[in-house]
């Protein structure tokens, strides 16, 4: 799954990666609607590769941008099983490549004093930014493209993750594209 | 106007045009139980929460309104979840009303407490949870919309019992009479692509063997009469499957009868070799199709259904028209009515149609002298001995796909049957809800033992509302279709399959809830059974018919078997296919 995942993140440009495709989906800001994509999700088999939601800038509605896996079922079928959902108000799917995607990665990471220089210029390579300094850790942020945030991930690797979190991704589409 | 809760409830469900509601009361519902007996809707009172649900069920049925149950919350909920999701499988409108604990007491494990809407959302198109009085007008008007348009299906409405209880600040409310519904996710699309059925006339003008898809959605559009148009103009037969049963008179010399796993012959061997499938609200059940990658394999499908998640699921069609069946229909009649039906050569199709009729008519092998009765032979029986226009429910098993297939259904919404969940103990609680919502009918349900055990207990129910209905119980002492998948399919070991022949006492049992009740033993016996069944208007009647325990159904496409390899009964086995 990684491996699908840190496809294309040697390259400048996006790869589309077809087997997940982001969906951006409107709800209705009610409770029970997160339990309602949960459930429609598991019920029919359909595998989540992240989700993110919070409310818009219209309190009636909420977004959750859903990566959805492909192997999992045909995108749509869950598309049309989802806007079957009486909650889900709108859904739009932001084609490969053709969306602004981003995430937040915070982590914790071994480094002694020794290792330090050496891992901030790295960060700052990525992007990153330092949090928080402790005696032998470090914590980290960064926010970027996905497969960025992979590539990072993987080169923290080396010093030693102790605890690290992702939001899952978010993303719009770019500007000034037919959507 | 202030009222409290409950009244609103009530009023909002009066609103609605309901004039039947099924239920059972208990603690959290109790204040919506005071003011029925002020309404002017007849309460049913049930004996088990599932015929409350079962009964809204064939009444949605037989009348094409949405049928309703009210129940408590913790066990009257829980009880209503097999009707829930038989309604959801089978796309019948109804809405359920439970009781909930008060608000505040949400969440704390308390008395007869459980997470309803989440136990529910899987079986329902949509539930609600409805946390302040003043919502409670609007949410019953959307929980009616909901159910009745697009794809029908039952809808779940929980009421916690503080925002209806007069004793409760909560449940105070300003009543208007006007409340604007708030669904911005929902709107169902009735109106049909004309492209598509541009697209859709012009496969069937050069189809050489085409049929016509029947399926239950059908008769959720009450679409009966402008099919019988669409085939009448072109020509083309109609199979109409266990959903569908009555949607297409089974007399007409174009209707070729049930398909699927049970179907006969010809109907399954039609689809099976057909150039164009034209589906019209059916969704290529598992039953239906058979093994997948055997099915109907040079055919191009049209398909017409109102929910756009079954266009593409199973099967991919040629053509997809998403809306309603009758719109649909409709629409195509007038098409080829104005560019004609096309001048494709059928007539080989015809007579290969009609040289299966001759050789695979369904058939049974008739009891000789002695022998015990034959479950078809009542069917058939019963089928010549009531009016045409007389409503079957059944239960599920051996004896459902008798009914269905030796039964003459001339009119859509006579016949009522759990198809997709296959619930059995439907037959007994859905007569009566088809009987309270169509007094007027004769209504029988043709009941297995198996399934009697299951809700009989509805025949009392039956006899203190006086709702005369009648059941001929096929009595084989077995659970049959399992009986008859493990004589086919696991060399004949039985397990767990035979029910005792003595105990229960069927006659003794049912006159004890109030029924008319006979025995049948022998074939000399039927007709007269029947036949005083029929006179008794005043009270339910069950007739225990002890039939022949190892008959089987047939044709049947064996469980993983492509319909090509249909098993044909025994004295057919040797004709040319």
């Amino acid at each position: 799954m990684n491996e699908q995942r840190g496809a294309g993140s040697t390259s400048q440009h996006h790869v589309p990666d077809y087997r997940y495709h982001t969906l951006v989906v409107t709800v209705e800001n009610k409770s029970g609607v997160l339990a309602r994509l949960a459930a429609l999700f598991s019920r029919r088999g359909f595998n989540i590769e992240s989700l993110a939601v919070a409310p818009t800038d219209d309190e009636r509605f909420s977004r959750v941008t859903v990566v959805v896996d492909l192997e999992s079922a045909p995108l749509e079928q869950i598309i049309k099983q989802l806007d079957k959902l009486v909650n889900v108000v709108n859904i739009r799917e932001l084609h490969p490549g053709h969306a602004v995607e981003r995430e937040l990665m915070i982590v914790t990471v071994a480094a002694g004093p020794d290792r330090r220089d050496e891992l901030v210029e790295q960060l700052d390579r990525a992007g990153g930014k330092v949090l928080s300094v402790g005696a032998d850790a470090m914590m980290l942020s960064l926010v970027g493209p996905p497969p960025r945030v992979d590539e990072f991930e993987e080169l923290l690797g080396q010093y030693g993750i102790i605890e690290l979190q992702r939001t899952g991704r978010v993303a719009l589409a770019n500007l000034d594209e037919d959507d | 106007m202030k009222m409290d809760g409950g009244q609103a409830l009530i009023r909002a469900l009066e609103l609605e045009g309901v004039d039947v509601l099924f239920g059972l009361p208990g603690g959290a519902i109790l204040p919506v139980y005071d003011p029925i007996i002020d309404s002017s809707i007849r309460h049913i009172l049930v004996r088990h929460e599932q015929g409350a649900g079962h009964m809204a069920e064939g009444y949605a049925h037989a009348t094409g309104r949405p049928g309703v149950a009210m129940v408590t919350s913790g066990p009257g909920a829980t009880n209503i979840v097999t009707p829930l999701c038989d309604a959801h499988l089978d796309s019948v409108p109804m809405v359920v009303i439970t009781g909930q604990v008060p608000y505040a007491a949400i969440g704390t494990d308390a008395f007869q407490e459980c997470d309803t809407t989440g136990i529910t959302q899987s079986v329902t198109k949509h539930n609600f949870l409805v946390s302040d009085a003043q919502d409670i007008p609007r949410t019953i008007k959307e929980a009616f919309h909901i159910a009745t348009t697009g794809r029908p299906g039952p809808v779940l409405v929980d009421i916690p019992k503080d925002i209806v209880d007069p004793d409760s600040p909560r449940s105070t409310l300003e009543w208007t009479d006007d409340v604007e519904m708030d669904l911005p996710g929902y709107s169902p699309q009735a109106d049909v692509d004309p492209v598509a059925i541009a697209a859709a006339a012009d496969l069937i003008r050069a189809a050489e063997r085409p049929v016509l898809y029947v399926g239950g959605g059908i008769l959720k559009a009450r679409a009966a009469e402008a099919l019988k148009e669409l085939a009448e103009l072109t020509g083309i037969h109609v199979v109409t499957t266990l959903m569908a049963r009555g949607a297409f008179p089974d007399s007409h010399d174009l209707c070729l009868g049930m398909p699927g796993m049970h179907g006969n012959f010809t109907a399954v061997t039609a689809m099976q070799e057909s150039d164009l499938l034209i589906a019209l609200g059916a969704r290529f059940d598992d039953r239906i199709t058979g093994r997948l990658d055997g099915f109907a394999q040079a055919a191009k499908v049209i398909h017409v259904d109102i929910d756009a998640a079954e266009l593409g699921k199973v099967c991919r069609p040629d053509v997809a028209i998403l809306g309603d069946c009758r719109v649909a229909i409709e629409a195509l009649v007038a098409d080829l009515a104005s560019n004609g039906v096309g001048g494709a050569d059928r007539g080989a199709w015809r007579s290969r149609v009609s040289g299966w009729q001759e050789r695979f008519p369904l058939s049974y092998e008739q009891a000789q002298a002695g022998d015990a009765l034959k479950p078809q032979m009542v069917i058939e029986r019963l089928r010549d001995a009531t009016p045409d226009d007389t409503i079957v429910t059944s239960g599920v098993g051996q004896h459902q796909m008798w009914a269905s297939q030796y039964w003459s259904f001339e009119y859509p919404y006579t016949w009522i049957n759990s198809g997709g969940l296959g619930t059995m103990g439907f037959s007994i609680p859905a007569a009566i809800g088809a009987k309270a919502g169509c007094p007027d009918k004769m209504v029988w349900a043709v009941d297995g033992d198996g399934c009697f055990q299951m809700t009989a207990q509805e025949l009392v129910t039956a006899t203190v509302e006086k709702i005369p209905i009648k059941v001929a119980l096929l009595n084989n002492s077995y659970l049959g279709m399992v009986r008859q998948w493990q004589e086919m399919f696991y060399d004949e070991r039985y397990s767990e399959v035979s029910l005792s022949k003595d105990v229960p006492d069927y006659k003794g049992w049912a006159e004890s809830m109030g029924c008319v009740a006979m025995r049948v033993d022998s074939p000399e016996e039927v007709d007269a059974a029947i036949a005083k069944a029929n006179e008794v208007d005043d009270r339910p009647v069950v007739i225990d018919f002890r039939v022949a325990a190892a008959e089987k159904v047939y044709p049947m496409v064996p469980p993983g078997a492509s319909n090509s390899d249909l098993v044909v009964p025994p004295s057919q086995q040797d004709q040319q296919r």
